[in-house]
């Protein structure tokens, strides 16, 4: 009995100390993100703008203006659509070159470090050197492909509707493949090679290997790694606005909450389209976090 | 025979071309950095530079608002980072070793904001910081920084503190140290690998970060350098700043990509904890 009391106050003390560790972290981040989380909810029910003193509450007009606008819808498709074609593209390219630097060869470690080089570089100074990669005249992906006889006449990658998503995609696929790379390439060593003899002996060729053994052991790396790639690309700003600014064949969901918010002023109208951004984001996280608990048991 | 040395010729050629695609860009920015603008904007391109130049440099490092972007960059991305590094560790210690109601909750929340969309507290922000008068200000960026550096320390973090034996906390508590003792004397010091990674990492991430930096600052006073650099722009549309443009990049992009190398193996540590642990 004793024993049991002595029991309840240590826990008693440890929650105590924990949440007296604990608060300076809440109180910032309660600061610095519910708090204008809660205020964006706030102004998004009212016809906040920079021109008018008094913001008025107008219940949900922002939502069913928004969903009216057809500039919104086409944000969110493009947004999907990048978000989708990118996502795909990083993880199979991720996942081929993870498989190649798993392999024994010289030189692998440089192999790896050199992966590491376009996730460290900053989003925007990527984009602006994609963006000269680009040019139409000075541009080398024209260059080369001109001289690999690939294309005849010089794109405007960028400036043309039908390829400038692509080229964005293309560039995203650059930045994040090495991300892929990294994480699939940690999962990859935790197979055990038991798994691959005992295939062997069964008469396995590399192909029946890759798809009886190697891909059902990465099916969680993948699963991880497509729904965090996913909860990224749909927040995609800074590459679309760098490359192709607000032209309306590229404009993502997050670039225009901020046009109607800091450029136009609408401040409610730009609350709105955020809201609804970021119940789509927690709809993915809360997916996300679900799939982390299955990975932990 | 000649099959396995097919195959290897294969694997060799699906490495080359997975290596050019990577590194072309990065060779890319340095070699068009160090070309004379005759060079940079002659057809067809040169592949291998014929003549080299620092002018590019030059020009940009005597451009002073460029300059100062740096050192607002290093403030602002300094400031976040031991900020967060200090309440993380806290916050961390608490979650790696107490056990108490709530727990689970508490990790997943904070993982939560991790992953909030920053467009969804830009306009709460950006009122925000105009009402307490610290628009265009390092605080501004500072704080809201801390929505992403803050909660990605306390998880990485979390999982390092983890891996520290706790008989170590034991022997201390024995020894009658109290829990900031033993956090400040025991787990720190042994975490210091893992603080190193952390930081580094929330370094790179808030150093290159661009919506904040461009929505909460007006001009070169608390202006960051992802923003000066997107902003670089010739007099008029038909000037392209492009020698200036990739020696501005090469001058940011090359210490860090020089730190991750140099921290390869934390960096690596960290970012496949912050993301398949975490």
């Amino acid at each position: 009995m004793i024993l049991f009391k002595r029991a309840e106050t240590l826990a008693g003390t440890q929650a105590r100390t924990a949440f007296l560790f604990l608060a300076p972290t809440f109180l910032v981040l309660a600061a610095v993100g519910l708090y204008p989380l809660g205020r964006t909810i706030w102004l998004s029910f009212t016809d906040a703008n920079f021109f008018a003193d008094e913001p008025r509450f107008v219940w949900f007009d922002n939502y069913l203006d928004l969903h009216a606008n057809p500039e919104w819808w086409s944000a969110l498709y493009n947004t999907v659509f990048f978000a989708v074609a990118s996502v795909t593209l990083q993880v199979v390219l991720g996942v081929a070159f993870a498989m190649v630097l798993n392999v024994n060869f010289p030189g692998r470690k440089l192999a790896r470090a050199a992966n590491l080089i376009p996730l460290v570089i900053a989003l925007t100074v990527a984009s602006q050197l994609w963006k000269w990669m680009y040019h139409d005249v000075f541009g080398v992906v024209n260059d080369a492909l001109t001289r690999l006889g690939l294309i005849e006449d010089p794109v405007a990658w960028l400036n043309n509707p039908s390829t400038a998503m692509w080229a964005i995609i293309a560039m995203s696929t650059w930045k994040f493949v090495p991300f892929v790379t990294l994480l699939v390439l940690a999962s990859l060593q935790g197979i055990p090679k038991e798994l691959y003899e005992a295939a062997e002996i069964d008469g396995a060729g590399p192909v029946a290997k890759f798809l009886r053994v190697t891909l059902p052991m990465l099916k969680g790396a993948i699963v991880v790694v497509v729904v965090f790639r996913m909860l990224d690309a749909l927040r995609v700003f800074d590459i679309v606005y760098v490359m192709t600014g607000n032209s309306p064949a590229t404009v993502t969901i997050s670039m225009f909450a901020r046009q109607q918010m800091i450029e136009f002023g609408l401040v409610g109208a730009g609350s709105a389209a955020s809201v609804e951004i970021f119940l789509l984001i927690i709809l993915g996280t809360v997916l996300y976090m679900r799939m982390l608990k299955v990975e932990d048991r | 025979m000649v099959q396995r040395i097919l195959s290897r010729a294969a694997f060799y050629i699906v490495l080359a071309i997975g290596l050019l695609y990577i590194l072309f860009p990065f060779y890319w920015m340095i070699v068009n950095s160090l070309k004379p603008s005759a060079e940079l904007f002659a057809t067809p391109l040169s592949y291998w530079p014929r003549q080299l130049t620092l002018d590019n440099y030059r020009a940009v490092l005597a451009d002073g608002s460029f300059v100062r972007s740096i050192v607002n960059s290093l403030i602002v991305a300094g400031g976040a980072t031991i900020l967060s590094l200090m309440l993380s560790s806290m916050a961390a210690y608490a979650l790696a070793r107490y056990r108490f109601a709530g727990k689970q909750v508490t990790l997943y929340t904070i993982l939560g904001m991790s992953t909030f969309p920053q467009i969804a507290v830009l306009g709460g922000l950006f009122t925000l910081a105009r009402t307490l008068g610290i628009y265009n200000t390092y605080w501004a960026l500072i704080l809201s920084y801390m929505i992403f550096t803050l909660p990605f320390c306390v998880w990485v973090l979390t999982s390092f503190i983890k891996e520290i034996p706790d008989t170590l906390d034991e022997a201390a508590t024995i020894d009658g140290a109290s829990p900031a003792q033993l956090l400040w004397k025991v787990i720190i010091p042994l975490a210091g690998p893992g603080l190193v990674a952390t930081g580094l990492l929330s370094f790179i991430n808030a150093w290159n970060e661009f919506l904040f930096a461009l929505t909460l600052t007006a001009d070169n006073q608390a202006r960051t350098v992802p923003v000066a650099v997107a902003l670089f722009s010739g007099q008029s549309e038909h000037e392209l700043p492009w020698g200036k443009i990739t020696a501005a990049s090469t001058v940011v992009t090359v210490p860090v990509v020089l730190l991750a190398l140099m921290f390869q193996k934390r960096i690596v540590e960290g970012l496949t904890s912050g993301a398949v642990k975490g």
